[in-house]
Formats: C-alpha cells, structure tokens, sequence
C-alpha cells in the first residue's frame, strides 16, 4: 500500500490543502505542522499557479498572494524536504500541469520523489492525458491521483480501474469554494467507484464546515478541504496556523 | 497520444468536469459537419447573413507605392460584424443549436468575437455571455456597448492581467459551472480538441476563397500569404488551403508589443517555449517555473500568451514562419494603409500589413502577396489617438 492510501486506514480521512507561500513559506509551514498535529491524515501542497483554471476565487487569490511574495517550485520542494524529517502524514503536490511540465516532467518529479513526496494531483490532467506525467511517476514510486467529476458518468468505470492511492471525487459542478450545499449524488458515484475499485474515495470542492464533512465522509473514505482552510489563511495571515489547527481538528472530530 | 494532435501539440489538457462536454462536442461536430442539412444551412448563413465571399481587392496604389510585389488584401474587414470572427460563430452557434444548447457562452479580446458571438445568439434566439478583461472593455468600450445592445450579458474579468487570457480562463471555469444547456464559443484556434480543429475548418473557407480568387486573377498560385496571429484563427484560415502548396510563403505576423527585447510583448513564436495551458500543449509566454507571462500588445486581440496548437506544428516543421511586428511599425501600417488605400484595418490586422510593407521590396514586382485583413478599424481609431497622444473619446 503506498502512503496516501494509508491515510485512509485509520477511519474516515481528513485531507487540508494548502498553498505554498501565502502569505510566506513559514507561515505554511506552520499551517501543514499544526493541520498534521490536529488529525489531517494527508496534506494537499498547493504549488501556486499564475493561471488556475480550476480555482475559484479564494485560491485564485491565494495563488497571486503567493506567487507575489516569491514563492517558486524549488522552495516547494524545499518545504516537503524539511517537514518530511518530521512527520510520516502523507504529502502530494497539487499543481497545474505547466508547472510540471515546464519544469521538466522528469526532473519535477525525481526531486517530488527524492523530497518525500508521496503523489500528484494535477486537475488539468484528466484520463485521455495521464500518459504525459503517468510513466515517470511510476518510475519514481508518486501516486498519479485521478478525479472523478459529477459529470464523468460513463467515463468512472475507466478511471477508476486504473487509479491510484485515492480517487478524488469532486463534489459539484464548477470550480473550487465553498458551498451552502452539495446536491450530487455523491452516494450513487461511489457505488459506481465501488463496482470497478477497492482504492479508497475522498469527496473535495465546497465543503467548508463540520456537518458538510460530516455528511461527505459518511458515503465516502475522506474528505478534502481547501478554499475554506485558505480564507483562515488570507484572514489571519501570518497567525493563522492555530487556527488552521482548530479549523481542522473541528472537522477531523466531524466526520 | 491523446486526441487532437498536431505533431507533439494540442491535447485535451482540462478536468475531468468538462470531458464529457468535448467529447459531446467532438461526437456532434463528426456528425455534423458532412450533412448536407448542415452545410447547406450554414453556408445560407455565411452567404446571405454574413456577406462571403469576401472581396480579394488588388491594392494597386500601395503595389505602386512600395514598388514591389503585387499585393492583394483579403478583405475579412467586410464581412457583417466586421471581421472574420463570424465565420468561426455562424459555424459554432449553429452546431451548439443542433446538439440543444440554448446558451452561448464566449470569451474576447479585442471584443472582434465577442461581437461576432453577441451577434449570432441574437440572430439564433440563443442566451449569451461574454467573457472579457476589464482592461480591454476600457480599451474597446464601443464593442461593449455593441454586445450589450445586441442582447448579450458582459462579465468584465478583474483577475490576473484583465486581458484575453484571464477572460479564457474565466470562460472556461463558466462552463466547467454550466455545461448541460450551455456551449463554450471559443474564438480561436486553441483550446482543447476538438476546438482548434473545429474553428480551423469554420475559417479555412478564407483560404479557400483566396485560393479560387488568385487563381482567377493571375492565373497561379499566391507567393506569399500573410495575417496576423494571437491564437491565429484568422491565420491558419488563410493558410488552410495552401499547406499542402509548398511554393507558398505562409507568414505569421506576432504582435512583439515594445519589442522581443522587452518584457512587454505578446510575441509567443519569438519569444516563449512548450507548455500547457488552457487545454492545450503549444507555445507560451512563460518564466523559467512555468508560470504564464503578463503579455502585453497595442492590439487587445493578439495580447495572448499562446498560439494555436497547428501553428505551433506548422513551425516545428518550417511549413510557416512567424514573424514579430511592433506597436509601432502596427501603427505605422495602419495610418498607411488608411492614406493609401481608403481602407482602415483593426490594429491586428495592421501587423500583417506592417510586415508585408517591409518585404514587399525585396519579394519584387513578379511576385504576389495576399494580406488578410481580418477586421476592420473603427473600433481601433480612439486608442490609435491617444497612442499618438490625441486624447479623443468615443
């Protein structure tokens, strides 16, 4: 079993995205230690992106503030390579596929390997293109995660089987941010999941308070939060680690 | 590889969300684009609707004046609209109406197509939003207010540069909201497949004309076809028909902004390398992480950080060039092309003719040159005041 699909061997999971570099990289680090202390089983790093298509607005300003204050792929590495002397919790990069590719697809991904890092999610890489990164990752032993989208319908079952540490189901139409409500049938795309995987499933996109968790991860394996763990951040700034920390054990509790 | 190739480009780099869409897509536009129900109806539009064939007038005085080869302009300029965007929309709006989308979404730069888009939903009963940079509904206020009069919904795009890129993106996370009644009119030759194939084929009845008129006129095939290219549709329409020509100089003219020696440019051939961005595997504008550059040009409608995916082929394997042309020597060839010919062009097209106004000598007086005007300049002229510090308002 690879490390991200550990994550999911003690209970339902809970799985923090980050930004790397907002408002500066200590202040992530500080937010990924204390997401970790507080129950996060899996840290979704955020490597920023000057175009993120798949973004809603708190992202999107997370990615600028970021970017602005000179964060870069090699200080990413940096950060993975340092707290991975600290902690076994699993970490993936999620990033656009320029990033990679326009770093060299195989020098990003031997430094992912030789910092710690355990997978990829990569939201503008979907089935028909996993070739461009799939090899190298599995050369260097990353975990290529696939989404599954309300819309996927009769594409689940291919992307299912071939997946790998966890699948990513998002939960709604749309880009990422928080939601008042999910109206997908979460319930019935797991079924469907269920059918052609064993790999576990974890819900992501809208889901911003403990109910929601708590009702995600009772049809699936985990659930993902990102933009509501961002705007702590963009309110808070460089003292928002604590309460990243409590935000997170509050939702751990939940589900 | 994937679907939608072109040598090592194009792809279909999106989420997941929106695969199903440009499979359906795909699916209709193979059906489609055969049936003579289609055809028959679109080229009824393209003919009655929009005014094809456009003329292929011989410039004589500027022939003359520059003392070289014969030039002729393809004057996309007069198609209803004003320029060659409506060929690529008649062809997408129809096809989004056969397939039961009953909402047209778009996004636009210079503002050429979200008119062209605006115009189309209006013509078709179809509900329209255009996405466009707030910088550009500054540079372009007219066409916003034409959108708007034509019944379209315009979203200005506060993020990133406020340029077409950002109003790409926009677009794209629109749809990725809204797909079941909802097609994406995308205005050029990227994107994911099948759109870089799909516009292509709407515009290459530009080449098509060309290639039927020079022959008329001359007897043989042009020397040299010229546009101007930002994502390059109303370049490779021109280009379409004489790929397979290898007699034919097909050039792209990039808009270089300030120069390729400045970071303010948009000159994507000159001065970025491979990437993926908005769907596609192409060349982009980019710093060494990969993170796309802030481009700037004169004209709203070449500041893109990409090029299409085909162009990107056609110059990996030496079939186009690509040339960077200037703010300035863009502004020159517009006021020139206005005092010489009567006929004021879009400051995009402008870079076509600014390039040919510099070879035009050394091509000599036995060969021909066709220049494709791919809009005209109305809409340009308060911004060309001011750059020539004459504050004028529309």
């Amino acid at each position: 079993m690879s490390r991200t699909a550990g994550a999911f061997k003690n209970g339902k999971a809970f799985i923090a995205f980050i930004t790397c570099g907002d408002p500066d990289i200590e202040t992530t680090k500080e937010a990924i230690r204390e997401a970790v202390k507080n129950g996060a089983d899996l840290i979704e790093i955020g490597i920023p992106f000057s175009d993120p298509t798949a973004e809603g607005l708190v992202i999107q300003e997370a990615n600028i503030r970021a970017l602005s204050g000179g964060m870069t792929t090699d200080k990413a590495f940096a950060l993975v390579r340092e707290l991975r002397q600290e902690t076994e919790t699993p970490f993936v990069f999620m990033t656009y596929a320029n990033v990679v590719y326009s770093y060299g697809t195989n020098g990003f991904l031997s430094n992912c390997a030789e910092a710690g890092l355990d997978g990829l999610i990569i939201p503008d890489l979907p089935y028909e293109e996993k070739e461009e990164f799939l090899p190298c990752c599995e050369e260097y032993g990353l975990d290529l995660i696939s989404l599954i989208a309300p819309t996927s319908s009769d594409r689940i079952a291919m992307i299912a089987r071939e997946a790998m540490g966890f699948l990513y189901l998002v939960s709604s139409l749309g880009v990422t941010g928080t939601r008042s409500e999910i109206n997908t049938d979460i319930e019935a795309i797991v079924r469907e999941i269920r059918r052609n995987t064993d790999i576990p499933c974890a819900v992501g996109f809208g889901i911003s308070t403990p109910e929601m968790a708590a009702k995600m991860a009772s049809v699936s394996d985990g659930v993902i939060v990102g933009s509501a763990i961002m705007k702590i951040i963009a309110a808070y700034g460089k003292n928002s680690p604590a309460k990243v920390g409590e935000f997170v054990k509050s939702m751990k509790d939940a589900i | 590889m994937s679907k939608g190739r072109f040598g090592i480009h194009g792809g279909q780099y999106i989420p997941e969300t929106l695969m199903n869409a440009v499979i359906e897509l795909e699916n209709a536009y193979n059906r489609f684009k055969d049936d003579p129900l289609f055809t028959g109806e679109l080229t009824e539009l393209l003919n009655e609707y929009a005014g094809r064939p456009s003329r292929l007038y011989y410039a004589e005085k500027m022939t003359k004046d520059l003392g070289g080869a014969k030039i002729y302009l393809k004057r996309e300029d007069l198609n209803h609209t004003g320029s060659h965007k409506i060929n690529n929309v008649l062809g997408q709006a129809l096809l989004a109406k056969k397939m039961g989308k009953t909402r047209l979404i778009a996004e636009t730069g210079a503002g050429q197509h979200g008119v062209a888009t605006a115009t189309a939903a209006a013509l078709l009963g179809m509900e329209c939003v255009v996405f466009m940079g707030e910088e550009d509904t500054k540079r372009q206020a007219l066409n916003v207010y034409r959108m708007k009069l034509l019944g379209s919904d315009v979203v200005p795009v506060k993020t990133g540069t406020g340029t077409l890129k950002d109003a790409v993106s926009e677009a794209m996370r629109e749809w990725t909201s809204r797909i079941s009644d909802t097609h994406y009119c995308l205005g050029s030759v990227m994107g994911p497949h099948p759109f870089p194939t799909i516009v292509r084929d709407f515009q290459a009845v530009i080449s098509k004309e060309i290639k039927e008129q020079v022959l008329a006129a001359e007897g043989r095939l042009p020397d040299v076809v010229a546009a101007c290219v930002g994502g390059g549709s109303n370049a490779i329409g021109s280009f379409y028909h004489f790929i397979q020509d290898a007699s034919v100089r097909l050039i792209g003219c990039e808009a270089a902004g300030r120069g390729v020696d400045t970071f303010e440019t948009a000159a994507t051939i000159a001065t970025g390398r491979e990437g993926i961005f908005h769907g596609m595997k192409s060349y982009f504008c980019q710093d060494k992480y990969g993170q796309i550059a802030p481009v700037y040009s004169i004209s709203a409608g070449l500041d893109y950080p990409g090029i299409g995916p085909e162009h990107a082929y056609l110059h990996d394997i030496g079939r186009a060039e690509y040339v960077p042309v200037t703010d300035q020597e863009a502004v020159d060839a517009f006021e020139y092309l206005s005092r010489t010919e009567g006929i004021i062009p879009a400051i995009e097209s402008a870079h076509a003719v600014a390039h040919i106004m510099k070879i035009a000598k050394e091509l000599g007086k036995n060969k021909t040159a066709v220049i494709t005007l791919s809009g005209r300049g109305d809409k340009d002229c308060a911004q060309i005041a001011r750059y020539n510090g004459e504050d004028i308002h529309e």
